[in-house]
């Protein structure tokens, strides 16, 4: 279902894309990555790995991994609501910033609600008796595999903002916010690991051990290139803020110690 | 030295280095002390809570830090901006102030986590904190080395 979902979305953005570069024009650098985060998700949900996954922790977890941080981080870096708003027409693409400009959206899309959200369901998945409801009820499962792939999104976007976004947090909040959701995934890899969670299930210490460092370092390397993605955002605006400031023939912010991180990201 | 953009970054580049250091040492011990060695444990069962937690937030911060870390030294030196001694003296005052932190608070205060398990501590605890201060020692030649060019270049100028 998912998975369908995934390549339905993939098909479409490749057509608004493709037709895009025609036009005003659209890097490759982020239909590559769309497409990469959608095949990610399609593999964490193929048969072999859903397999591995349905009995096995270690293979939940992998499954995480990818649809919940992988997966999203190549979605969101493809700029999907930019494409949206120049793929629509004008009557449409108002409708669509009107409901962006809302105060509802500004809440959701906040930093520290997609944090919650995302990080926060983990805490009640991993150290409550759901994980081991999923094993019986299969439309929880699926909701929960649903959940990962579009809470991640959602705290990706609202860390990364590729997007035109009248709610932007500066760049400080940003940064914040990815402290606090590698600080709130790491340390709930580590209760895990020293206290045996998820319980209740037929899953042995080792395989929980071995699952939650999967958690850990896997989680390390997803949280990097977050990292990564955000940084070498405020980069480039850093350097198109030089060039437009040489350009205008002011003297160049950054010459002020203390002014240069302001520059929005 | 000073590009077209005329003034240089001493502070820019002093923290950016500083960043890198303590990443990099983070990095070190996570990679040998952990990986390489297995010294150090994922976890160790005298952990309270607490320090679960602020082992969390501690990570998390040096896996941000050594990317931002990265980001601002290469706005430095495109800005023409870097001063290469004093981004030394803040790698290894980072470097060593990060080494000092880690066998000071981690392993004592916090009790995270021991140098290795199983042996007399006290040799590996000295030899820890005595490469940290060796490691701040060097920061603070370079530093001081650096404030001395500084104010020989502004007094030729």
């Amino acid at each position: 279902m998912i998975a369908i979902l995934l390549s339905v979305y993939a098909t479409a953005y490749l057509c608004a894309a493709l037709r895009e570069r025609g036009r005003r024009g659209w890097g490759w650098l982020r239909i590559a990555s769309t497409l990469a985060g959608a095949g990610v998700g399609v593999v964490a949900l193929a048969p072999p790995l859903a397999a591995w996954a349905v009995h096995d922790l270690r293979g939940h977890m992998v499954q995480h991994l990818l649809l919940g941080m992988f997966a999203p981080l190549g979605l969101v870096l493809g700029a999907p609501g930019t494409l949206l708003l120049r793929t629509l027409n004008v009557g449409a693409a108002r409708r669509v910033t009107k409901i962006l400009r809302s105060r509802v959206v500004g809440v959701i899309t906040h930093p520290a609600t997609a944090v919650t959200v995302d990080v926060g369901a983990l805490y009640l998945l991993f150290l409550t008796p759901l994980y081991a409801a999923l094993h019986t009820r299969h439309a929880l499962h699926d909701f929960v595999l649903l959940h990962f792939l579009l809470a991640g999104s959602l705290l990706a976007w609202a860390i990364l903002r590729p997007d035109p976004s009248p709610h932007r947090p500066t760049f400080a909040v940003r940064t914040g916010a990815l402290i606090v959701a590698i600080a709130a995934h790491s340390s709930l890899a580590k209760i895990m690991y020293a206290y045996g969670w998820p319980r209740g299930t037929h899953h042995s210490l080792e395989e929980i051990r071995a699952a939650a460092q999967i958690m850990y370092y896997g989680g390390d390397a997803a949280e990097l290139l977050l990292a990564i993605a955000l940084f070498a955002g405020w980069y480039r605006a850093r350097g198109r803020a030089a060039r437009r400031s040489r350009a205008g023939g002011q003297p160049m912010a950054s010459g002020i110690p203390g002014a240069p991180l302001r520059v929005r990201a | 030295m000073a590009g077209p953009e005329g003034s240089l970054d001493p502070s820019r580049s002093f923290w950016s280095a500083f960043m890198i250091g303590v990443g990099i040492m983070a990095g070190v011990d996570t990679i040998i002390f952990h990986q390489l060695l297995g010294w150090h444990h994922f976890y160790d069962r005298a952990t309270p809570a607490m320090g679960l937690a602020s082992d969390g937030i501690l990570h998390a911060v040096e896996l941000v830090v050594i990317v931002a870390g990265f980001f601002l030294l290469a706005d430095v030196r495109r800005r023409n901006a870097f001063t290469p001694t004093r981004a030394w003296a803040g790698f290894f005052l980072g470097a060593g102030g990060f080494q000092l932190f880690d066998g000071l608070v981690n392993h004592k205060v916090l009790r995270l986590h021991q140098i290795r398990y199983g042996v007399d501590l006290l040799p590996y605890d000295v030899a820890w904190n005595v490469s940290a201060l060796m490691l701040l020692g060097v920061g603070a030649v370079l530093l001081k080395r650096a404030r001395g060019r500084e104010r020989s270049r502004a007094s030729t100028t």
